[in-house]
């Protein structure tokens, strides 16, 4: 038995690592057209650098040495791959720090504020999909589909403005939306880089308090955004669910009400949300960048827009390669929550 | 209260089971229609009680309803029925609850979907007990295992942690029948209960079944569409023609003498020992059979196939060095259970799969020198034709049945506009397909003119060779009958050799004059039909012979 156990966690481990190998060919393409990609887009980079807007051509010259921009293209993209493979993102212009650690930086604040948004999301949208597969076309279904469509038709710099209007502005229930902290708070010392968890490390409430009351806005305007395709699949895959044999059969033998529902239904209607959830999770890390843009949120996508409006390199094409390293990670959790929740499932 | 003696001898004798005419509706996109008109029949406790029809006929709806299980769009239009007494014609889910696993259970045609693909079976079987009675976590599972024992799991402790994908057909059905029976009901409700499983498994399911329910006293309601299972199983028989109860009785008198013209012809058309294909259909419906064409004898074979192997490298060899010949005309049967190989088989020899050694020699030719991928480019992809399984999914959604047919005949056969209309005609003619119906879509064609459409676009190229994968499996027997005939029909017409699979060897035997019998991959018998049948000579062809249920067996009593 505990052969058989160690032998499947091998295989298992052993998928993990085939599936993160098969990912580095695609990784690789996105390194190479975001490179490409930047360098065809106009603007000189190095005219945002030097000292003066009326610089002359010798010292443009001069900044775009510095940049290693005076070489041919293939040797510019040799040379990346030979710093990405010392661990070097290269420097970002805008804020003179290496990418690395900018990144570093900001990634806790957007995946703070994209899981709480997908938490949230999911909190809401997979009771309301299975009470609206329970009755399909009653009152409750169809106002569902209601609140869903405005949510996914009202794009999120909207939402996020109108959430603000009424709960800052109107209201007064929220605090100002400009970042993650009062200014006059002080940050607990970093460990996670979740405000939220380190507050709590810290033993820290009122500044725990002070990060959830404004990571509430921003989160629910990402949640409004994906409570739609979420509920809508859930309330599919339970309807398909509810009409499958199995469901009759725990019927037939008289099991009790939730029963049926939860184990039985709900358990099996979850994995196509599990895969959805997985790309939702993707699209919203990258899809931040507006949130971050309204509420003055220190991720990482905002950190990337100012990035490719100076025409800085580097911190663009670091913030690709980190969203498309994310994403290996997530569809490689999906697959690791699929393997827990459907035994048909294995990795290898 | 304690209850009188009288009582409780009243309430022995009182059916477990009461309908009155049951009328059932459906509601779909032509309005309502009704599937049941008026059905009463009632359920003795400890009866078995048989409900045979043919699909549409509306037995197993007519079970569900009893239940409470119709779906969404159905509804009883009116009718009574009682579970013990107590009427449950329009009883809510929260009435219906405690009866359901406790007093009536239910089992399914397919038990791999019946039961829950995510959760252990021994865990399915704690659900049911524990949503009647009040017993921990600890001896609900102590008591799923000892159901797992009771029908008989060879290892019931560890099994009870299995997933029902890493069961076969069989054990789910097993598994299944335990989880109806945890909480001893007092009448179960089979519906076609074996299936789609082997024959030998069909045999052990099915005395397993009839075991417990006789040990336990329980009544049961087979539902079924095989007469002989029915006549092997049950106490009382009750025919069911489109939402008609037509005829009940003994299975003796109901499968000996029918009195209903329904059951006349169902009888007729159910295969048996001694039958012919002529036997099958009442005489006169359908042309006579023309004369069966002299067997060739001899050498060159049309198909001589020489050490065929294939691996599909999960462990055991699928098909492990198969040799056989056929000759020009006739006719051959491939028997054997699920994974013996037969089908893989049957897929090397029309190329739809790549063997791994061996050689497929057609008309003098190695066709397993020509790569599958290749083969649809090959002049003899048009000699070798194939029908299969399923006659509705195996037709194009999307096509009409004169696309269907069309289809190979452009491809092929090169043929385009009038002399292509024309051919398409001709083959409608040929199997008896109406040409009226030619521009419908396969979901507007009943199963039997699925079928037709099938054989239609395989012989159309005149073939010399017809794979043929239990054509007629998916088929209730009335229509099988017809397909059978049709198929014997065009064999000798055209002159064509058969290779025949199917897992039913009252139809091989009526339609090959010689039999292979596979069993892991490897030919254990390969014998004249009759010979194979009357005196076979492997053990497995005898347990495969012994699994088959007859309505000879009722004659010979």
């Amino acid at each position: 038995m505990s052969a058989a156990g160690s032998r499947g966690a091998l295989s298992a481990l052993k998928g993990v690592g085939g599936r993160l190998l098969s990912a580095l060919p695609a990784l690789f393409g996105v390194l190479a057209l975001t490179f490409i990609l930047m360098r065809v887009l106009p603007g000189d980079p190095a005219s945002f650098f030097v000292s003066s807007p009326t610089a002359g051509e010798a010292e443009l010259e001069i900044v775009r040495q510095r940049m290693g921009l005076d070489h041919p293209l293939p040797m510019q993209f040799l040379y990346y791959l030979r710093d990405l493979a010392t661990g070097d993102f290269g420097t970002a212009m805008t804020t003179g720090r290496p990418v690395v650690d900018d990144l570093v930086e900001r990634l806790p604040a957007s995946l703070e504020l994209t899981l709480a948004g997908l938490f949230l999301a999911v909190a809401i949208a997979v009771p309301a999909g299975v009470l609206a597969a329970l009755r399909p076309g009653s009152v409750f279904d169809h106002g569902v589909r209601v609140i869903c469509s405005a949510g996914v038709s009202l794009p999120t710099f909207v939402s996020g403005l109108l959430l603000i209007y009424i709960f800052y502005y109107w209201l007064g229930w929220a605090p100002d939306p400009t970042g993650r902290l009062d200014i006059f708070a002080f940050p607990p010392e970093t460990v996670t880089g979740f405000l939220l968890i380190d507050c709590l490390l810290a033993g820290d409430w009122d500044t725990w308090w002070s990060s959830l009351s404004r990571l509430v806005l921003p989160a629910c305007t990402m949640a409004l955004f994906t409570i739609a395709p979420l509920a809508r699949i859930t309330r599919g895959s339970m309807l398909a669910v509810l009409t499958s044999e199995f469901v009759r059969t725990a019927d037939a033998v008289g099991l009790p009400r939730w029963k049926v529902i939860v184990t039985y239904a709900l358990r099996n209607a979850l994995i196509p949300v599990v895969t959805v959830s997985g790309s939702i999770f993707s699209t919203m890390l990258g899809a931040n960048v507006l949130v971050e843009k309204v509420f003055s949120w220190p991720g990482v996508g905002r950190y990337a827009l100012d990035a490719l409006m100076a025409s800085d390199y580097a911190p663009v094409q670091g913030f690709v390669l980190l969203m498309a390293t994310i994403f290996v990670f997530v569809n490689l959790v999906v697959d690791l929550l699929y393997a827990v929740i459907d035994p048909r499932v294995s990795l290898s | 209260m304690k209850m009188s003696p009288e009582v409780q001898a009243e309430a022995a004798l009182r059916p477990i089971l009461e309908i009155e005419d049951l009328r059932i509706a459906f509601s779909g996109r032509g309005g309502e229609s009704e599937a049941v008109k008026g059905v009463s029949l009632s359920v003795a406790p400890g009866e078995v009680l048989g409900l045979v029809g043919e699909s549409g006929s509306g037995k197993t709806v007519t079970m569900l309803a009893a239940a409470g299980l119709l779906e969404r769009n159905g509804r009883i239009a009116g009718g009574k029925v009682r579970i013990a007494g107590q009427d449950v014609t329009r009883a809510s889910r929260g009435m219906l609850r405690p009866i359901r696993g406790a007093v009536i259970s239910m089992i399914f045609q397919n038990p791999r979907a019946a039961l829950n693909p995510i959760r252990a079976v021994g865990d399915q079987i704690a659900d049911a007990i524990r949503a009647h009675e009040r017993v921990s976590k600890a001896q609900a599972r102590e008591r799923a295992i000892a159901l797992l024992a009771d029908v008989k799991f060879p290892r019931p402790e560890a099994q009870a942690r299995a997933y029902p994908h890493e069961l076969s057909g069989g054990m789910c059905q097993r598994a299944m029948i335990a989880v109806a029976l945890a909480c001893n009901p007092k009448l179960l409700i089979a519906d076609e209960p074996t299936t789609g499983l082997d024959p030998t498994t069909q045999k052990s399911v099915m005395d397993l079944l009839a075991g417990l329910i006789a040990e336990r006293g329980m009544a049961m309601v087979l539902i079924t569409h095989d007469l002989a299972m029915a006549a092997e199983y049950c106490g009382r028989v009750a025919v069911m023609e489109q939402g008609l109860l037509v005829e009940t009785g003994l299975p003796r008198r109901i499968f000996l003498a029918p009195r209903h013209p329904y059951t006349q012809r169902l009888v007729a058309a159910s295969p048996t020992r001694g039958a012919r294909i002529e036997d099958l259909v009442p005489p006169g419906a359908l042309p006579a059979l023309p004369a069966a064409p002299a067997p060739t004898i001899g050498r060159p074979h049309l198909l001589e196939v020489v050490g065929l192997q294939k691996d599909f490298g999960n462990g055991a060899k699928a098909v492990d060095g198969v040799s056989f010949t056929l000759n020009a005309g006739q006719s051959l049967g491939l028997v054997g259970e699920s994974g013996s190989g037969k089908s893989t088989t049957s897929r090397l020899v029309c190329r739809l799969l790549d063997a791994d050694a061996g050689a497929i020699v057609f008309d003098g030719q190695d066709l397993a020198a020509t790569a599958e991928k290749d083969f649809h480019r090959s002049p003899r992809r048009s000699d070798i034709q194939l029908v299969f399984q399923d006659p509705t999914d195996s037709l194009n959604p999307r096509f009409t049945a004169r696309e269907c047919i069309a289809d190979p005949l452009r491809r092929l056969g090169g043929l385009r506009g009038r002399a292509l209309e024309a051919k398409v005609r001709e083959t409608a003619d040929l199997v008896s397909f109406p040409q009226a119906l030619l521009d419908r879509l396969p979901h507007q064609l009943s199963g039997g003119q699925k079928a037709r459409v099938g054989i239609g676009r395989a012989v159309c190229l005149e073939p010399k060779l017809m794979v043929l994968d239990e054509p007629t499996a998916a088929l209730d027997v009335s229509v099988q009958a017809v397909v059978l005939h049709l198929l014997e029909r065009l064999r000798r017409e055209l002159g064509m050799a058969y290779l025949f699979v199917s897992h039913d060897l009252n139809v091989v035997r009526m339609m090959c004059a010689d039999t292979l019998v596979m069993k892991s991959g490897r030919i254990v018998e390969a014998a004249p039909t009759e010979k194979l049948f009357t005196a076979p000579d492997h053990p497995y062809t005898r347990s495969l012979l012994a699994a088959v249920p007859s309505l000879d067996a009722l004659k010979d009593d």
